[in-house]
């Protein structure tokens, strides 16, 4: 194949992988920015969204993209009923203490893993894509689903900058995460702000593992490298900051599609964590962070 | 004294609750042998990669495990199966085969993934314990394991490929790309068949390898060469299915080589499924038919039937639940010649592990019928590796239909170890 379109092969493979990474690492970012705790489970949050789209379209029966869309509606909202229970029972009761909240999700993640693994079972399962349209280019053929997924990605980024911005919950949020104390002077209910941050962030991750599921397939070890991916993105970008996050899972996401593409996908990984590495020596607080 | 024997001191009560505690832990030991039933451990791959293998594994089996003991078992005894999960992971392997020792069986069988069973052979020959594994590596038959490591049950790769090769230069073309896992399995692969096929006058023109955790493969496939003539592909792993797909929308409507494929990248998974329309016309390896042929042997209509494939190759109570038919046959085979040999060996305890092994060594043909459903075999007592016929298929109508099966001679190569001359 000649360069040309296998750069245009490569770069929409990376916009792909950028997009479901954007998704995901905002979701990490904004809990972590918010609520000041790194979410070890979001893996696991992500791997719960692709396995109730299983569930969800093979419960709901019929053409394939009625499942598809019943699935991208309750696979989230089923996550995010799961990560506010967390919040309640676990995150609350440890009054959101950064060290204890690690430790204590890390345990979540293993107890979503097992609980997929006896529940969903050790297979890796499909889900059919919404529709089979193949977009044929004089050298290869490319899935036109994997164009809808960068869209759709950017629809939903999008809205949550619209959310966080202009609406007054996203107003609450951004006041909770300048400073607690004096926005819960203010009255507002930070106890419930951070049960609806958490929820949020974890519905993220799980319409990303929605709108991947149909390309790859649903399997209960598939958090690990969405979680490793987002929190490269999330530190290069800036913990906390949204424009940071979306700009740096661009930028990982492109080099490490482009990487893999032209070298190795090993030499991708190890490009990125240098990147995380060098970031973290000449400017802890990211690319996009605010000094603390 | 007297006062002692009518009213029992707290200290004698509970040594007689120690004694009965220690007693009933250990039944084993307190009841003949003889009558007591064969226990087989067998290393599963229940969960990880290797998980859809495993689930056909554990039924099939069970399956076997049935047809034994409804013909009274082995040597008259009953036999039962201890399974345990070892995550398709070589370290946990190692320690399932420890597991399994400690827990009284007689010998363990039934690994399949090559990685584990490199990982767990050592360990098993440590022990001292027969370890038979259901799993095509060549590395029994390098030399590479040890006495107590036999493959009764499954042709290996190199056997596989070099049976293949004159066909595909024959049928499809001599220069090949091959896209194979990144470990040892897919080494096994490149390695004998850019051999076999360069002993054909063709030639491998590009190897792509693909770590077995890989998700997405669409970045690997710019790597195939435009001249390719004939692309080999061979996959494993939760993603198979993803890799097909990948292949499919890759080469869309354009031109695109032959294609010849080990089931292994399909196994599980339905020819039929969506976004697979592409695989018609293209060609499979096949152990063992997945789809019904004409002229099924009885033996394997009886096979079918009791490990629950429906005509089709899925399950008879799930059409989506599709089998890894052309290996998960070599556990069946295998628990049947478990019983030959040990039949011939007179095999009592784990004291006869050593005849058992010996017994295997000493044979030499496998006649098709019950005990070998995918057909007669020849097995070689110094490399304890067994040979079998192989099967071409090519998808039509969505269904994979024979087109070729080779002799026991075509999979046959030059004795790379003697493991008799090896101390036990």
């Amino acid at each position: 194949m000649s360069f040309g379109p296998f750069l245009l092969l490569a770069v929409m493979e990376s916009l792909v992988t950028a997009a479901t990474l954007a998704l995901t690492a905002v979701g990490l970012s904004l809990v972590f920015g918010t609520m000041r705790v790194v979410n070890v489970a979001h893996g696991e949050f992500f791997m719960l969204g692709a396995v109730l789209a299983w569930f969800v379209t093979g419960w709901v029966g019929g053409p394939e993209w009625i499942g598809f869309v019943a699935a991208l509606a309750l696979a989230p909202l089923g996550v995010a009923a799961v990560a506010t229970l967390a919040d309640r029972l676990v995150l609350k009761r440890l009054s959101y203490e950064p060290e204890a909240t690690i430790v204590a999700t890390i345990g979540l993640l293993y107890i979503l893993q097992q609980a997929a693994l006896t529940f969903y079972g050790p297979e890796a399962r499909p889900v059919e894509p919404p529709f089979n349209f193949r977009i044929q280019f004089p050298w290869f053929g490319y899935s036109g689903y994997k164009l809808f997924v960068i869209f759709a990605a950017v629809a939903v980024l999008l809205a949550v900058w619209w959310g966080l911005t202009r609406s007054k919950a996203g107003l609450v949020m951004r006041a909770t995460q300048v400073d607690r104390d004096t926005a819960r002077a203010f009255g507002i209910n930070v106890d419930r702000v951070y049960a609806g941050v958490f929820a949020l962030g974890a519905a993220l991750a799980a319409i990303a593992a929605v709108l991947i599921v149909p390309i790859q397939q649903a399997h209960y070890l598939m958090g690990g490298e969405p979680l490793l991916l987002a929190f490269i993105t999330v530190i290069v970008g800036g913990l906390g900051s949204l424009r940071g996050t979306v700009i740096a899972a661009l930028v990982i996401g492109l080099s490490d599609g482009l990487i893999a593409f032209f070298y190795s996908p090993t030499l991708a990984k190890i490009l990125a964590t240098l990147l995380v590495a060098l970031v973290l020596v000449f400017r802890p607080q990211g690319l996009f962070g605010a000094k603390t | 004294m007297k006062k002692e024997l009518l009213v029992p001191s707290r200290r004698s009560v509970l040594k007689g609750m120690g004694a009965g505690i220690v007693a009933s832990a250990f039944p084993g030991y307190t009841w003949a042998q003889s009558s007591a039933s064969i226990k087989l451990g067998f290393q599963l791959h229940r969960t990880g990669i290797g998980a859809a293998y495993g689930r056909w594994y554990e039924r099939t089996a069970q399956a076997a495990l049935k047809v034994v003991n409804d013909a009274g078992g082995i040597n008259g005894r009953p036999v039962e199966i201890l399974f345990e999960d070892d995550a398709t992971d070589p370290k946990r392997g190692a320690e399932v085969v420890e597991k399994l020792a400690n827990d009284g069986c007689d010998l363990i069988f039934g690994p399949l993934f090559s990685h584990v069973v490199i990982g767990s052979a050592p360990r098993a020959g440590e022990l001292k314990i027969p370890y038979l594994v259901c799993s095509e590596g060549y590395h029994v038959a390098s030399g590479m394991l040890n006495r107590w490591t036999l493959q009764p049950g499954i042709t290996d790769v190199r056997s596989q490929v070099s049976s293949m090769a004159p066909w595909v230069a024959a049928n499809l073309g001599k220069k090949v790309t091959m896209v194979y896992p990144d470990y040892a399995f897919g080494y096994d692969h490149r390695d004998f068949f850019t051999e076999a096929i360069k002993a054909q006058g063709g030639e491998v023109i590009a190897q792509i390898a693909i770590p077995p955790t890989e998700t997405t493969f669409t970045r690997y496939l710019p790597q195939i060469p435009a001249e390719t003539e004939v692309l080999y592909h061979v996959m494993v792993g939760p993603a198979v299915l993803t890799f097909v797909k990948e292949l499919g929308d890759f080469y869309g409507s354009g031109a695109r080589p032959q294609i010849f494929g080990f089931i292994d990248s399909l196994e599980a998974v339905d020819t039929a499924s969506p976004g697979l329309e592409f695989l018609e016309g293209t060609y499979f390896w096949e152990a063992m038919n997945r789809v019904k042929q004409d002229g099924q042997s009885e033996a394997e209509t009886a096979y079918r039937a009791a490990v629950g494939v429906d005509d089709n190759g899925a399950s008879v109570t799930d059409a989506a639940d599709v089998s890894t038919y052309s290996h998960m046959f070599s556990v069946w085979e295998t628990l049947h010649t478990i019983k030959a040999g040990m039949e011939a060996a007179g095999y009592q305890s784990t004291a006869d592990r050593q005849k058992f092994v010996e017994a295997l060594e000493a044979m030499t043909t496998m006649a098709e019928g019950p005990g070998n459903p995918q057909g007669d075999k020849v097995f070689n007592g110094k490399t304890h590796q067994v040979f079998g016929h192989q099967n071409i298929s090519q998808v039509t109508g969505g269904k994979m239909m024979r087109v070729h099966r080779t002799s026991i001679e075509d999979g046959q190569y030059p004795d790379a170890v003697d493991y008799t001359t090896m101390s036990f």
